[in-house]
């Protein structure tokens, strides 16, 4: 109450500034996956505080209570309940920053000056929403609504006469009962897919697929931040294709050849059977390290891209890990094929993880 | 005040029984308070209240937003609750939780009348600002206004460096000189004009409040004495200095080449800090002394028997000792109830200082039964560091099992180093004095002659945290203007720090 809320976004404000300067360290160590809840991230980050002359809390030591012999390690202290100075106890005190994924998706959109997407004008997808908005006098005890139902009591004791304030005893009967309940609300929604495929060949190593893992949970928070309902669908691929989900899609390590055509037809087969392109806003990704078994498969791939993949999807987003083993050929067939700028086709390549930033701004930059 | 009225809530007519109940036994036990208003409310308001220090009104600052962040979480993880809160005013003004139930509510107040008895008679409380309430409530008026002027921005940047500074005050100042106005007041009466102040400077001569007086103020030999002095320090090349000042924050008051509004918003958070600090002195000894008479008038008066376990649930949990920190609650208790044993068996003196004779001594009886007078003379004089200077026994020590811990650079962690009583004593005692900070003071606000600020760390035993120290400095350039110099010592050879144009050296 008072101004507390108005000095507290006074501090998320600082918070998100020191996130936003150190973004690219955030981005390359890619920490902030591994502290993803449902709709929120925590972000670790150094304890802000008013800088004062003093001692160094390893020099110092101090005082404390309990057993134990000399020599004995003792924890970490706790802060102590209703104090808030961090006064003789041990230990570095760490911030943890409570961030929406809304919030981490703004902090990277004005990072990398992402422009907001224009979603492809159907909205037909209908999403339903429950609000829990009225009242009622009827309803199950689950949805009893206490204060409501006390204030009704209240009132029919004073009017009756009944209420004693030095003895304030409330008892409702059934006809003060009130009970929460709910409206539904229609919303038309643009809702979006994203389709992660991966090359999983023997030269995608450890370090590339913790780059693609990496860079999608990034594109992952944007687009989230962009669409309503949003999809994912994961396909992985050596010479054949083939549809997992999240967990394996980081975790498998095939060996043997690479037919990327394999990919490309899965994908398209599943933007067919459940996303009607009219529906949806579709952005499939496709991660390899550039090395494609044939020149024929090459040019299969590139057909199933122009003829069919292109024609339904918003964009069609190429990254190319580099890794020691590939060649990188696939990266100079699509830019002979397409073009460098070309509208809907967009190449990045990623040569570590320090270029992850630049690459998820090659992605995410045209606004489409 | 109007700033408060909104929030003022009422106690249930429940709660004002239990209330009157409650202060019907602490003024039974000898508690002497101011009027306790008591407000109502809920955790939220609780944790932005205990973010402004007790106060509704502060001035806007993030940090206050930080603490709240900070509290709020501890809250909704569960890892702690403010029970009570109560600032040190006259009326005093205390807080009840909504939620908490009948018996905490009681256990609250009963703790409360006695923080606010300690808050009236403890000596070093004596000179605070009772009426801290609207001073707060102005400083945020003003501080606002000043926003409004110079920019948000400008002016919380400037708190921040303020704050850096904020424990560099002499606690012990408002008790041995009365403060020096500030320099934009007018200053203690005196017919000296303008030239003869100039004419005086650098001739040792001292202020003279009316003419008359001179030559009593300074007569021949004392001037003699002071050009003799000057003349020694010429030709040693030396510079006649000044005491070093504790209160560094009053030096840049006077002194620093501050705006008008900068000089305000400095002022205003030093009698802030001045404010608290006798709170900071008296941690051990407030605390212990609000447990010391929640559990006495609980156990002996207050408690009915439905509600004995909940009581001993909450009263065992503010007791609760952590490996790695003393529990001010626990050793302040403690320690009351020990020197009111000793007092009330006569267990005190030369004689039962000099007894060696264990037997004798364990059954000292004198029956002399001066242990509640004893810890009512405790609570009037001293302050945590005479509290455990001079009542922390070796036999306490054992009793609370308290030990000294380190870090051990080897493994990495912190351990138990020693249980030895003196070692222990002397830690405390260290934690305690000056808040366990360094000592800092202002040595010179010329110097090298180039008007740069030195102060000197008087170093004991410790280093500073370069780190801290670094950006300590750099915040008091930004208000002296001009480099910035600690003198202080470092694996005990004599060093330098000095933040000078965006380095530090």
């Amino acid at each position: 109450m008072y101004n507390i809320k108005r000095d507290h976004s006074r501090f998320r404000g600082i918070v998100k500034g020191r996130i936003k300067q150190d973004l690219k360290k955030y981005i390359t160590h890619g920490e902030m996956i591994a502290r993803k809840g449902k709709n929120m991230v925590t972000v670790p980050m150094p304890q802000i505080e008013i800088p004062r002359f003093r001692y160094g809390d390893k020099e110092q030591g101090g005082v404390g209570q309990g057993d134990g012999e000399p020599g004995d390690p003792i924890g970490q202290g706790e802060e102590q309940p209703g104090e808030g100075e961090a006064g003789n106890s041990p230990g570095e005190h760490d911030l943890e920053v409570d961030l929406t994924l809304q919030e981490l998706a703004e902090i990277l959109g004005e990072e990398l000056e992402l422009p907001r997407i224009e979603p492809r004008g159907h909205k037909t997808v209908k999403a339903k929403t429950e609000k829990y908005t009225s009242i009622a006098k009827e309803g199950p005890n689950s949805l009893r609504h206490f204060k409501r139902t006390y204030k009704e009591s209240l009132k029919r004791q004073i009017a009756s006469g009944v209420y004693s304030p030095d003895h304030p005893l409330i008892v409702p009967i059934r006809r003060d009962m009130r009970y929460r309940s709910w409206k539904t609300d229609i919303k038309h929604e643009n809702n979006a897919v994203i389709i992660y495929m991966m090359d999983v060949s023997g030269s995608m190593g450890d370090e590339q697929k913790e780059i693609v893992r990496t860079e999608s949970f990034w594109i992952d928070t944007w687009l989230r931040s962009q669409y309503k309902g949003i999809e994912t669908r994961y396909i992985i691929h050596d010479a054949t294709a083939r549809e997992v989900d999240e967990d394996t899609f980081y975790q498998t390590r095939e060996s043997g050849g690479t037919l990327i055509s394999s990919a490309y037809k899965l994908c398209e087969k599943i933007i067919q059977t459940d996303y009607p392109p009219t529906d949806w806003n579709i952005y499939p990704f496709h991660f390899s390290d550039g090395d494609n078994w044939s020149g024929e498969d090459t040019r299969l791939s590139m057909d199933v891209l122009k003829d069919s993949l292109l024609k339904m999807c918003n964009v069609f987003c190429y990254g190319q890990v580099e890794s020691r083993y590939g060649s990188g050929q696939f990266y100079k067939d699509l830019k002979e094929q397409f073009g460098e700028g070309h509208e809907m086709v967009i190449l990045s390549r990623i040569e570590n993880k320090e270029g992850i930033l630049q690459s998820i701004k090659d992605f995410l930059g045209k606004g489409k | 005040m109007a700033g408060t009225d909104f929030l003022r809530t009422d106690l249930t007519a429940e709660l004002a029984a239990i209330r009157d109940e409650v202060q019907g036994y602490a003024r039974g036990y000898g508690l002497d308070f101011f009027e306790v208003i008591f407000e109502m409310i809920d955790y939220d308001g609780i944790n932005s209240l205990a973010a402004y220090g007790g106060f509704p009104v502060r001035y806007p600052h993030w940090r206050f937003g930080m603490d709240y962040d900070q509290l709020s979480k501890g809250y909704s993880w569960g890892l702690q609750k403010i029970y009570e809160m109560v600032i040190n005013t006259d009326p005093s003004y205390a807080y009840l939780m909504k939620c908490n139930s009948n018996v905490d509510q009681k256990l609250v107040m009963a703790h409360v009348y006695a923080h606010v008895d300690f808050f009236k008679n403890n000596q070093w409380f004596s000179k605070t600002n009772r009426k801290m309430l609207d001073a707060m409530a102005n400083h945020a008026v003003r501080i606002r206004n000043y926003m409004d002027r110079y920019g948000q921005d400008r002016v919380e940047t400037f708190i921040d460096r303020c704050l850096a500074i904020e424990t560099l005050i002499d606690p012990f100042m408002p008790f041995t000189v009365v403060p020096k106005p500030p320099r934009h007041e007018a200053g203690a009466p005196s017919d000296e004009t303008d030239d003869e102040a100039k004419k005086r400077e650098g001739t040792g001569k001292l202020k003279v409040g009316r003419a008359y007086m001179d030559s009593f103020i300074n007569p021949p030999e004392f001037m003699a004495e002071q050009k003799r002095r000057a003349d020694e320090n010429r030709k040693k090349g030396k510079r006649a200095l000044p005491d070093p000042q504790k209160d560094v924050m009053l030096y840049l008051l006077e002194h620093a080449p501050l705006e008008e509004w900068e000089n305000d918003v400095l002022a205003m958070i030093r009698d802030e800090a001045y404010y608290f600090a006798p709170q900071a002195q008296t941690k051990i000894m407030n605390e212990g002394w609000a447990s010391y008479w929640h559990s006495k008038i609980m156990t002996q008066k207050a408690l009915k028997d439905s509600e004995v376990v909940d009581f001993a649930d909450h009263h065992s949990g503010t007791m609760a000792v952590q490996p790695g920190r003393v529990n001010p609650y626990k050793v302040g208790l403690e320690l009351y109830r020990d020197i009111e044993d000793r007092w009330d068996r006569g267990r005190f003196g030369k004689e039962y200082d000099e007894c060696d004779d264990i037997v004798a001594k364990a059954k000292w009886d004198r029956k002399s039964g001066l242990g509640r007078q004893k810890i009512f003379e405790v609570r009037r004089v001293c302050n945590d560091v005479t509290f455990i200077d001079e009542y922390l026994t070796e036999e306490f020590v054992e009793r609370q099992k308290m030990y000294t811990y380190a870090f051990n650079r080897r493994t990495n962690q912190y351990e138990i180093t020693d249980r030895d009583f003196k070692k222990i004593k002397e830690k405390l005692l260290f934690s305690l004095t000056n808040r366990g900070l360094p000592f800092i003071f202002v040595r010179e606000g010329n110097y090298q002659n180039k008007g740069e600020l030195l102060l000197w760390h008087k170093h004991q035993g410790l280093d500073l945290d370069v780190k801290w120290a670094r950006e300590t400095m750099k915040a008091l350039a930004d208000i002296w203007r001009r480099p910035v110099s600690v003198e202080t010592e470092v694996d005990g050879q004599k060093k330098l720090y000095t933040w000078a144009d965006g380095e530090f050296k």
